[in-house]
């Protein structure tokens, strides 16, 4: 049969249809962190049951941890109680936890592929929408509510609705100065917030095939942006030498888990439920100007008119009001106050690279704080090996410890007032990042550092002759 | 009778307009720094509120509603939990809207409030009705897919699998799930990544 990723890692997982219709599925791998799990060991203990898999839950610190002084207790008291919860619940459980003390802290989802947890062929949940991130390994991952944690926890399982599958094609080459979180902004762009609800995302096609683990990772981890609750890359060469030597991934069966990785691929002719295309020359670095992921323009681009978009006229109004800016002004040229990069879309070692190019020699604009947070210890100790932690305090960067950091202000790193913030982040709802009136335009890390630098948004490909890594 | 069936839900119903309103909005994110979910309620919607004095939820006449309406895209952001929590500790019990965020509906659903989906003018009508001093009274009827108010009745949309699951109340799918104990071991046991490649 011609099966579908999507087809083959369902069927494989499938315990039971159950009566209502949906799907009992076994999930592989289980991943929680501080914010949505404490409550979920209640509901467990609530229930008198047991954690059923504990060999096959993972935990992780991460929203509340502070990025500058990480000393115990944490400043912040209810940070000190959630980790303190989830501490004493994976002790009591049998689960483990890369805690502050590991030396393996960090974002859930980059420790995730890092430690060679993420596997394709795998389903994996997590309390956290952004768990589509690790379908760039060709596994099914998805987000989920604590009381859905609540029943993997109690019995590896989830009920679920298979999704129809899309297939996205970015065809061609990029352009040199567009990354990976220029094509993922350009898609949500293009099939809006709610384009993908009810589906699943393949990507595929040259501009895909060509990117590394970690640009793929930054476009899977949007997916959810786009309304689909995951999204996934077929995996190839590309994926099994990431996992090669990895903590997790198999030492000696590592080419029959190759080729089983390999076979877990779409294929070739396969149908799917839709297909859509997209050039790869065509995408610019993208920018948001509104308050949601879709509302973007090419950096060269102007904002819309809401008068001429009759079914988005109230939200591209609302959208303006909310940011203080004009219908048709351009975006180039915006003053910033506050410059990001980290996160889980764009806090990995090649993302600090990237942005420490567009730092080197240069200097942070004056009045304009800019942080760069890594995603995980690992990727500040490999940053640091590298001194790129140097070159971005050099140029007037603060070089933070790992955490989520400012992409939602759960930590004391917050906007103040209606602060602008270049964010190499995912999200920029209204006060997502911490100030009821801030302001985020997401961007690539490389735009975000030339920003810092510029003091507004400017066209990384002006400011430098970036190659593409 | 299973006291988890979930039939009919009748009581006042709040409007919010507006389209994708998002989970930020709905609990913003400085209220998930807790370790249970009580006390949630108060901060529903806090910010929307405190920038608008006239806020559906600041409104008295919406005190106690039980029906919460809304237009395009509810809930869409983040999993929090957090966000359909804080809307039933403040009395929702149930939702109408055009269309949902899956994981939020999936929230929903895992909590036990049912979401109905209608279409653009049904909804308008819906946020008109809802809107009237004093509002009038309105019943979700899972079971028959529709909504009333006043003297007059609309067809909702809910795919069937909730629907089910309301009725027959198993809607939290835990002792469900675990009912598959066995079955489970052995789906984990032809896992290669499991038991070795
Ligand atoms: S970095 Fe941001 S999006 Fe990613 S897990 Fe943390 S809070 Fe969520």
């Amino acid at each position: 049969m011609r099966r579908t990723l999507l087809d083959k890692v369902w069927d494989a997982h499938a315990v039971r249809e159950l009566p209502n219709g949906q799907t009992q599925l076994f999930i592989g791998l289980h991943l929680i962190h501080e914010v949505t799990s404490p409550q979920a060991f209640a509901m467990l203990r609530d229930l008198e049951l047991p954690v059923r898999y504990p060999g096959r839950t993972y935990a992780a610190i991460d929203h509340i941890v502070p990025t500058d002084d990480q000393a115990r207790p944490f400043v912040d008291s209810l940070a000190e109680e959630m980790t303190r919860s989830l501490t004493a619940s994976c002790r009591e459980h049998g689960i483990e936890f890369y805690d502050l003390t590991s030396g393996e802290q960090g974002i859930v989802h980059v420790i995730g592929p890092e430690k060679g947890l993420t596997q394709p062929g795998m389903t994996i949940a997590c309390g956290d929408s952004h768990t589509s991130t690790h379908g760039a390994f060709g596994a099914i991952a998805f987000g989920i509510g604590t009381s859905q944690i609540r029943d993997v926890l109690a019995s590896q399982c989830l009920a679920m609705s298979k999704p129809e599958l899309r297939q996205i094609k970015v065809t061609g080459a990029l352009q040199p100065g567009v990354y990976a979180k220029d094509v993922v902004l350009a898609i949500i762009h293009a099939l809006g917030v709610k384009g993908g609800v009810g589906y699943a995302y393949e990507y595929a096609g040259p501009v895909i095939e060509a990117m590394t683990m970690e640009e793929r990772l930054t476009v899977c981890n949007m997916s959810i942006e786009g309304g689909a609750r995951f999204g996934y890359i077929n995996p190839d060469a590309t994926t099994i030498e990431y996992l090669r030597d990895r903590h997790f991934a198999p030492a000696e069966g590592f080419d029959a888990a190759s080729d089983y990785w390999r076979q877990t691929a779409s294929h070739p002719d396969c149908g799917y439920d839709d297909i859509v295309e997209l050039a790869g020359e065509s995408i610019e670095p993208m920018v948001t100007w509104g308050i949601n992921p879709g509302q973007a323009v090419p950096v060269s681009g102007r904002l819309p008119v809401p008068g001429e978009h009759p079914d988005e006229a109230a939200s591209y109004q609302e959208a303006l009001d909310y940011m203080g800016f004009e219908a048709g002004q351009s975006i180039n040229g915006t003053p910033v106050d506050i410059a990001f990069v980290g996160s889980c879309t764009n806090g990995r070692i090649s993302d600090l690279r990237i942005a420490s190019q567009v730092a080197r020699g240069n200097k942070v604009a004056k009045g304009v704080k800019a942080l760069i947070v890594p995603g995980s210890m690992s990727v500040r100790r490999q940053a640091e090996a590298e001194g790129l932690h140097e070159i971005f305090q050099e140029a007037g960067f603060e070089w933070r410890q790992p955490g989520c950091s400012m992409c939602l202000a759960m930590n004391p790193d917050k906007l103040q007032g209606r602060e602008v913030c270049a964010s190499s982040s995912n999200r920029n709802f209204k006060g997502r990042q911490g100030s009821p009136t801030g302001r985020t335009l997401l961007m690539s890390p490389a735009m975000v550092a030339a920003a810092a630098i510029a003091g507004a948004v400017v066209d990384v490909r002006t400011t430098m002759s970036a190659a593409r890594s | 009778m299973n006291d988890a069936i979930v039939e009919k839900i009748s009581g006042v119903a709040v409007p919010l307009r507006g389209d994708n309103i998002d989970t930020d909005r709905i609990i913003p994110a400085r209220y998930l720094r807790c370790v249970t979910f009580d006390g949630l309620g108060e901060h529903a919607f806090e910010d929307d509120r405190k920038q608008d004095p006239g806020h559906p939820f600041n409104q008295e006449r919406f005190d106690g509603a039980s029906i919460l309406i809304v237009g395009r895209n509810f809930g869409c952001g983040s999993s929090r939990e957090h966000a359909p929590q804080s809307l039933h500790k403040r009395g929702i019990k149930g939702v109408i809207g055009q269309s949902f965020a899956e994981i939020f509906f999936g929230n929903c659903n895992a909590m036990g409030i049912p979401c109905m989906t209608v279409d653009a003018d049904t909804c308008e009508t819906l946020f008109a009705a809802a809107g009237a001093d004093p509002p009038p009274l309105f019943e979700i009827d899972v079971s028959a897919g529709t909504i009333s108010f006043g003297d007059r009745s609309v067809q909702g949309g809910m795919p069937s699998g909730p629907r089910k699951s309301f009725l027959t109340g198993t809607w939290n799918a835990t002792a469900v799930l675990l009912e598959a104990a066995d079955h489970t071991d052995e789906v984990a046991s032809k896992l290669p990544y499991i038991t070795g490649f």
